[in-house]
């Protein structure tokens, strides 16, 4: 018998997913490191916390419901792996990870929903005790019911900035500015947007006024951001042009928007291209969400960032496409729909790129820690760079620490990325991608010792 | 003092632990990150510079948080979950 299918990750679209492969009469092994599945958006607290679903996800609490109930009526149909890190995979077969035990497991057709992280730029203090990225800080209050200080500043671009502080907001706590570091021109994209998704735009319209009217500071074109605070944070400055501003906090919340886990699809052997939307080398999939490899699909913010509806809908087509393959029936007219959908999306998420840009000239002074896991400086990269002629990011890595601390470079890969960039003249889409590397997470050393042999 | 503010869960069970060997209790559902930074402000020092951490991502993917414990353990505090009598050594006692 065939192996069965295996889907990482159950947020929107590994949830699509396997309630997709289960109507096709699939038993889909679904592994997540969550314990309890909705990925990072619709993530559930450890313990029932007497908020309602409206308090916890806001407007999208409906969807929340939905996906929740959707995967509790798939439980005795699918082998689903909660708790469990899949740390390598290849040639068919993956090492997973639980209660610091590994096992391997074969499979047939593999559907990666990683997900995605925030995405980080270094600037002078960022890793003083208090300083944490949006997803974080939404985490701490979403699952948790912590706020990550009791006046808090949110700095960096994309539309979980202002997701985030109108959340802390409305949670009572004091949110004492918001700087984004696009310029406000940039927000004139806006209109295009609306044009595509008129509800998601005018919810953040709705955040930002939100904001104004309690009195929030708002910013644009903040640069140059720097942490005060010895061993921990006690303000923020930053500039807009030439002048210098400062605000008092104890806790700051920072990401310029998301960037796709993509460390699964390269040990999956998938090919990358550069996607000058997402400033990241991604996996290169068809419309359906099938990769460069035969029977590894792709689907969700671990592809590209489109967002939790995009994902369900390319957690679905993925499904659809590996079902296919599979020569089983599957619903053409179905996938020709959620191709369509997913093409209007794409041109929501074209323009909010546009409202939300990457920055393009974010200067990292040479004294700023680039890594934080190994504490190297920028300056220590440059010289690197300098002495090695490094022009590829694999290469500096090789000779320098940079990428090879704990995180696996999921924190520091843009920050190397842009130094490597600059200092040698080339463009983001020419020093390449760090390739991932098993374990994509740290794993007990004590567990790889017993391992027969790692998948290659 | 403390980096985190509780804003519910206040009458979850208080479930007790140790910090730098100073009793102190976090609640029900708390992460391990949750109930040390609800009582501290950071759960670690840094690897060179023993500069004071508290944790970035709170979702498992900086490995900032990961912390050791009194028989020399270590675990990743923001997606472990607090059980009683836990011994956390930081670090960072004075
Ligand atoms: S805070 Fe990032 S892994 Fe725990």
């Amino acid at each position: 018998m065939k192996p069965a299918p295996l889907i990482v990750g159950a947020g929107p679209a590994g949830i699509r997913a396997a309630a997709t492969l289960v109507r096709a009469g699939l038993r889909p092994v679904v592994v997540d490191e969550a314990p309890a599945p909705g990925g990072q958006i619709y993530r559930q607290p450890l313990v029932p916390d007497g908020r309602s679903p409206e308090a916890r996800y806001g407007s999208e609490a409906g969807k929340a419901q939905r996906l929740h109930a959707e995967f509790a009526g798939l439980l005795n149909r699918i082998d689903y792996r909660p708790e469990t890190l899949v740390w390598n995979l290849g040639q068919g077969a993956a090492d997973l990870m639980h209660a610091e035990k590994t096992t391997r497991l074969a499979y047939d057709g593999l559907l990666l929903a990683a997900g995605a992280t925030d995405r980080i730029l270094p600037f002078p203090g960022w890793t003083t005790s208090g300083v944490f990225t949006l997803g974080g800080a939404q985490i701490a209050l979403k699952a948790q019911g912590v706020s990550i200080g009791e006046r808090v500043v949110f700095a960096g671009s994309g539309p979980l900035l202002y997701l985030v502080a109108w959340q802390y907001l409305t949670a009572g706590v004091r949110v004492a500015g918001v700087l984004e570091c696009a310029p406000f021109s940039a927000k004139f994209n806006l209109v295009q947007g609306f044009f595509h998704e008129p509800r998601t735009v005018l919810l953040g319209l709705r955040y930002a006024a939100a904001l104004r009217m309690a009195g929030v500071p708002m910013r644009f074109g903040a640069s140059d951001l720097a942490v005060a605070g010895e061993t921990r944070v006690t303000g923020i400055g930053w500039q807009e042009g030439r002048r210098k501003y400062h605000l008092a906090c104890d806790a700051i919340g920072f990401a310029l928007g998301l960037k796709p886990e993509t460390q699964l699809a390269d040990l999956a052997g998938c090919a990358f291209a550069f996607s000058p939307r997402d400033c990241a080398h991604l996996p290169t999939r068809d419309g359906a969400g099938r990769s460069s490899v035969a029977g590894t699909y792709i689907a969700g913010d671990g592809a590209g960032i489109m967002g939790a509806d995009a994902a369900e809908r390319a957690g679905e087509r993925a499904a659809l496409a590996l079902i296919e393959d599979r020569a089983l029936p599957f619903d053409a007219a179905r996938a020709i729909l959620l191709e369509k959908q997913l093409a209007t999306m794409s041109r929501f998420r074209d323009a909010m790129a546009k409202a939300f840009p990457f920055p393009e000239d974010w200067s990292i002074a040479d004294e700023t820690l680039i890594c934080r896991c190994e504490e190297i400086a920028a300056g220590e990269a440059r010289a690197a760079i300098r002495q090695f002629g490094s022009t590829e990011i694999n290469r500096l890595k090789a000779v320098s620490r940079l990428g090879m601390g704990r995180c696996q470079g999921r924190v520091c890969g843009a920050g190397i990325a842009e130094i490597l960039a600059e200092e040698s003249g080339q463009s983001l889409a020419a020093v390449g991608r760090l390739r991932g590397q098993a374990p994509v997470k740290p794993v007990p050393l004590t567990l790889l010792d017993t391992l027969p042999e790692a998948a290659e | 003092m403390s980096l985190f503010k509780r804003l519910i869960r206040m009458d979850q069970p208080p479930i007790g632990f140790f910090l730098d060997g100073k009793a102190v209790e976090g609640r029900a559902g708390d992460t391990v990150l949750t109930a040390i930074l609800t009582n501290a402000d950071a759960v670690r020092a840094s690897d060179v510079s023993k500069n004071p951490r508290a944790g970035f991502c709170q979702m498992g993917a900086c490995q900032d948080c990961w912390v050791t414990l009194e028989n020399g353990e270590r675990l990743r505090a923001c997606t472990t979950l607090l059980t009683a009598g836990l011994r956390v050594v930081t670090g960072r006692a004075a």
